[in-house]
């Protein structure tokens, strides 16, 4: 039962979640008493393709037509099952993200695969092969039984923490015979704020609602972001009163995240809300109301003014 | 120009989860059952191109009985008639192995449908169905417009959006703010009635992936609440006690 992973990059670099995905991978290798095969594809220079091996990953095999040098779901899903076709693997990891969203699913259709996203823990292989995912918008989980063949795995962001260890993997070049159908659609533009830190891959997210009052007074938000090397979110009032973009919405209706730390501020704390953000490791709600639900599901809480207490953390984080 | 809307009916969002059985089915007592936010940005954007361009809607869910009230609502809103493949939609690959049947048979220019579920949230059918059916697949679709046979769509990528063009037939899945959410007026709910909702028996292989039983997830320790003039306590207790920064 050879294990195939998807590692995604990000400017050349493998991307964390990705590294948590090949760690994951070399864990179901040794379960399953084989070994770890990544498949990258796009530019990255040979130490970084190398480094998959202090993950777990005993090969890269890397692909690099320049056709492929923008994400594009459905000509890597192409690219992919030729890789598990060449390495006959029938568990394909990789880290749940935009990208692998589309991709995911292309994949399973190609190799009527079983699939599993969202997945937190490894799996249970003593009978069958049964993992265990987050449902409901995170509201609960659900223990999977995987019956096909080829089981593909997606792995939330942040469940599993990767061990580090001294070893290169071999890189080998991956050259598969493309479709000219997966070219189908046209990227016309791409609007992508730069040097910021996604909000997917964050450790740390401070997040903000209609208590902030307007968005001219983001800076208070962006302040403590920066300090803490945070990705900043909003709440759904905020991203359709356009305060701030889509891209940052959390919740139900948005982007779901599991960072270490979130901090909330302003924010009353709706189900809807919480349901993007109740995997958060620690969560950290600020308000002037001291009977905003959100303080029930909070780690820590402030009862206070976030025009007062912001400024004043971010002092503090400042002197660490 | 024939559009394809595929629904789930879904526990409302504010639904405090619950387990039966033995943690093997959702508790349905005293849950109302919606349409899925996302299905529901899908069939507005259609309607409204229903309204452009003459376009039809056929609105189609797998799922059991019970879910009849909710795709008599898509009927409302302004799709013009209905399918429901009578089978229990518990795994994506089999869910888009119906939808794709129904679309082999029917040969639809759009096939709209939500990013995903709001139960499972795999998000994953829509691809399935697109490369079953060998066609372009894009999720998660924020504006689409429709020029002769060309779809102009805006997705949303990590950290942006970007701006496509695609042939139809596509697969799309959709979120916010492609339209606005649509509300059935009286007459909608009359004509609604008489609307053609067929049931048809399920197709294709057995469910890949099944779910053996569930879990509610443990509840969080109490709050540790910092008075507010002592606000710069927080962030020595993150450092020092919660050890994440």
């Amino acid at each position: 039962m050879s294990v195939l992973i998807f590692a995604e990059l990000d400017e050349g670099k493998i991307k964390k979640s990705s590294q948590e995905a090949i760690f994951y991978g070399s864990k179901v290798a040794e379960m399953t008493g084989t070994s770890a095969t990544t498949i990258i594809v796009g530019p990255a220079d040979d130490t970084e393709l190398a480094s998959a091996g202090k993950f777990g990953a005993t090969k890269v095999l890397h692909a690099t037509d320049a056709k492929l040098s923008e994400p594009n779901g459905m000509a890597y899903a192409t690219v992919v099952a030729a890789a598990a076709q060449q390495e006959g693997s029938n568990v394909i990891v990789l880290a749940k993200s935009s990208l692998a969203d589309a991709m995911t699913a292309r994949l399973a259709g190609k190799l009527k695969a079983g699939l599993a996203a969202n997945v937190i823990d490894l799996p249970n292989i003593s009978n069958g092969f049964q993992v265990k995912s987050s449902i409901y918008t995170g509201k609960a989980f659900a223990f999977n039984d995987l019956k096909a063949d080829v089981k593909i795995l997606a792995i939330k962001k942040n469940t599993i923490t990767p061990e580090e260890k001294d070893a290169k993997a071999s890189v080998e070049a991956f050259t598969p015979t493309l479709n000219d159908a997966d070219f189908a659609i046209s990227v016309k533009s791409t609007e992508k704020s730069s040097g910021d830190i996604l909000l997917p891959e964050a450790d740390f997210v401070v997040s903000a609602g209609r208590g902030l009052k307007g968005p001219e007074n983001w800076g208070i938000v962006e302040d403590l972001a920066k300090a803490l090397h945070a990705a900043t979110a909003c709440s759904k009032p905020v991203s359709d009163l356009d305060w701030r973009p889509h891209s940052e919405h959390v919740g139900q209706t948005g982007l779901k995240i599991s960072p270490n730390l979130y901090i909330a501020c302003g924010i009353s704390g709706a189900i809807q809300h919480l349901a993007g953000v109740n995997s958060s490791k620690v969560i950290v709600v600020i308000n002037k109301d001291a009977d905003a639900p959100f303080f029930k599901s909070a780690d820590y809480g402030i009862v206070g003014d976030v025009f007062d207490v912001l400024p004043r953390l971010t002092k503090a984080v400042q002197a660490l | 120009m024939k559009i394809l809307v595929c629904v789930t009916s879904v526990p409302d969002t504010t639904t405090k989860i619950a387990f039966t059985d033995n943690n093997t089915k959702l508790n349905k007592a005293g849950v109302t059952f919606i349409t899925g936010p996302y299905d529901d940005y899908a069939l507005a954007r259609a309607v409204e191109l229903k309204e452009k361009t003459g376009a039809t809607i056929t609105v189609l869910n797998v799922g059991e009985a019970d879910t009849e009230p909710v795709i008599r609502k898509c009927l409302a809103i302004g799709a013009d008639d209905a399918i429901r493949v009578n089978a229990e939609p518990t795994d994506a690959y089999f869910v888009a192995e119906q939808i794709a049947a129904i679309a082999k048979a029917n040969s639809y220019d759009l096939i709209l449908m939500g990013r995903e579920s709001i139960d499972y949230n795999g998000g994953q059918v829509h691809g399935i169905v697109a490369e079953m059916l060998g066609i372009p697949s894009i999720s998660p679709v924020m504006l689409l417009d429709i020029d002769g046979d060309t779809a102009k769509i805006t997705r949303e990528i990590e950290g942006g959006k970007e701006s496509l063009e695609a042939k139809l037939p596509l697969v799309l899945g959709c979120q916010e703010p492609i339209a606005e959410w649509k509300i059935p007026n009286m007459r909608g709910i009359m004509t609604a009635r008489t609307k053609p909702l067929n049931v048809v028996e399920p197709t294709g292989t057995d469910k890949l992936t099944t779910v053996a039983s569930y879990e509610l997830p443990a509840p969080r320790g109490a709050v540790k609440m910092i008075p507010a003039d002592a606000a710069e306590t927080l962030i020595q207790l993150l450092h020092t006690e919660a050890k994440v920064i």
